[in-house]
């Protein structure tokens, strides 16, 4: 039986600088952040990220780990506009890969099928076509001979995806309202890594939720990260809700440079059990 | 009506009951309205005159209660409703969506990506989100609560969701699901029921006069000879509105009275 706990630095230590990398979760829900803050501090770069993007997209932009975005929309939910991918965007400091929600869920199901693209009616009409130029039109094999968008599929070198709970060999738990897309990303990428609240004995999982609640299957998972607290400063719904407090400083961050190096070195410049170390210090102080 | 009687009335119940009669015909169907007065409007909607609409949570329910952002006696829950299965009605053509947009042009082409050009937008917004997808598969409204030359204007930067002049340029069977259904804003009621679906004026809220809607507006209105004041709330409707669907005035703070 194979054990595939490891650490989030051991897990970045198996990227390389130019690889397309996708993030679980949605907006600012359930992202793998422990991850996230684990690629700042490595010296990796020029990666394409693939995300429902949150914060994951928006720190990995402000720290100059972005090459090109592919994604449909960068969002913080709660604070509407993400403000270090704003800034990326309009100083023109990365590549833009943009699609629609669907088309984005279709790319990813092509590349967990392994298909080159699946057919939609999305972006019929609209500027994807003129923006994205990996979309193409598609005419039917069938009959009735209808043109099409082709949504390419969206391959991976890696995904990590955010878990309430895990066992040690990759089967992985939510245990919140929604599944996102999290088993699409490990399906479309070749090194596929969990990351968990906690770590519990296959047994007792379905002491935890129902079975539909066992999304991710040890046959998409290559490493698992125990990592408690880590989808901070997102929402972990049940284990937590988002932290509006921290994630408020976080978008003050984008306002100056100076503003930015104070953040940057205070919660991003040290390990992540210096980061909660020092979170669960401030609650302390703050109660 | 009388201008003492209007008012009397809120100019945020009326967008709300604007935004209900969006959806009347619809039947059984996804009704789901983006942003505040349009939650509102849509729950107005099923309580009175389309109780077979099916509402979200916001998140991933489908559930059967009036109330629009909080539920003291919890939820009523109906369905399932992940965001890949919202992909699913979308697709299937369950659902009649309502938007919102920084930009939106006379044939009801809308952006909320980015302002400028793409490729270096002067103001980076959103993403193209749902909105392509959201267009061409289903009826769409849009929902404006700053009805201003900017957001209705000459001409859209980015074309995130699809207009009728975009539409027309597909083929027949490309376009066959796309249907702007309508525009609600904070000053009045505009639809696309012109021969070749230019926007049209359809009526104005109390107290506002169709030149006022004119001048908010980038481009020149289709503007019938005479232009109705858009319909006030039922004083049933407004008892529903402000007990029980949005008790806590969540409608007044995005619109308040002018």
């Amino acid at each position: 039986m194979t054990d595939k706990r490891c650490t989030e630095d051991e897990a970045v230590a198996e990227l390389a600088s130019g690889m397309t990398i996708g993030f679980g979760g949605w907006g600012s829900r359930r992202k793998p952040m422990s991850v996230v803050r684990a690629i700042v501090r490595s010296d990796i770069t020029d990666l394409t990220v693939v995300s429902w993007g949150g914060p994951d997209v928006g720190m990995l932009c402000a720290t100059g780990k972005v090459k090109r975005l592919v994604y449909a929309f960068v969002s913080l939910d709660t604070i509407p506009l993400e403000p270090h991918f704003r800034a990326a965007r309009q100083s023109g400091a990365v590549e833009d890969e943009p699609y629609d929600e669907g088309m984005f869920l279709l790319g990813l199901q092509a590349a967990a099928w392994r298909v080159p693209f699946l057919p939609t009616r999305v972006g019929l009409g609209s500027d994807i076509l003129r923006d994205n130029d990996r979309v193409k039109t598609v005419t039917s094999p069938f009959e009735d001979g209808e043109e099409l968008v082709a949504v390419p599929a969206l391959t991976m070198d890696a995904a990590f995806v955010h878990m309430n709970r895990a066992d040690g060999r990759g089967n992985g738990q939510y245990l919140g309202p929604d599944p996102y897309m999290d088993d699409l990303f490990l399906g479309a990428a070749t090194q596929r890594y969990l990351t968990t609240e906690k770590v519990i004995p296959t047994e007792d999982l379905s002491k935890e939720g129902p079975p539909q609640s066992l999304l991710i299957s040890r046959l998409l998972v290559d490493g698992v990260i125990e990592a408690p607290n880590g989808a901070h400063f997102t929402s972990c719904d049940p284990d937590y809700p988002r932290d509006e407090a921290f994630q408020k400083q976080y978008a003050a961050s984008a306002k100056s440079p100076e503003a930015w190096a104070e953040f940057r070195s205070t919660w991003l410049d040290l390990s992540e059990a210096d980061y909660q170390a020092k979170l669960a210090a401030d609650a302390g102080t703050a109660a | 009506m009388s201008d003492q009687l209007s008012g009397l009335v809120d100019r945020a119940d009326v967008c709300v009951v604007a935004m209900a009669e969006c959806f009347r015909g619809d039947g059984e169907l996804l009704a789901n309205p983006i942003g505040t007065i349009p939650m509102i409007g849509g729950r107005l909607a099923r309580a009175t005159f389309e109780p077979d609409l099916a509402m979200t949570d916001g998140e991933a329910r489908l559930i059967a209660n009036d109330e629009a952002f909080e539920w003291p006696g919890g939820k009523v829950v109906e369905h399932f409703n992940p965001y890949r299965q919202m992909f699913g009605w979308v697709w299937n053509g369950r659902r009649h969506v309502v938007m919102g947009g920084t930009q939106i042009d006379r044939y009801g082409n809308q952006n909320f990506a980015a302002i400028g050009e793409y490729a270096r937008p002067k103001v980076q917004l959103l993403g193209y989100r749902g909105a392509p997808g959201n267009t061409i598969n289903d009826t769409t409204s849009y929902w404006v609560p700053n009805h201003s030359p900017n957001v209705l204007c000459e001409r859209v930067d980015t074309v995130c969701g699809v207009g009728y002049d975009r539409a027309g340029q597909l083929d027949e069977r490309q376009r066959r699901f796309h249907e702007i259904r309508g525009v609600v804003t904070n000053l009045a009621v505009l639809d696309f029921a012109t021969p070749d679906h230019r926007m049209r004026l359809c009526s104005v809220h109390p107290g506002v006069t169709v030149d006022e809607v004119q001048t908010a507006t980038g481009f020149d209105l289709t503007i019938p000879d005479a232009v109705p004041t858009s319909r006030l709330p039922t004083p049933d409707e407004v008892e529903l509105i402000a007990t029980v669907i949005d008790p806590t005035g969540q409608r007044l703070r995005e619109v308040p009275n002018p």
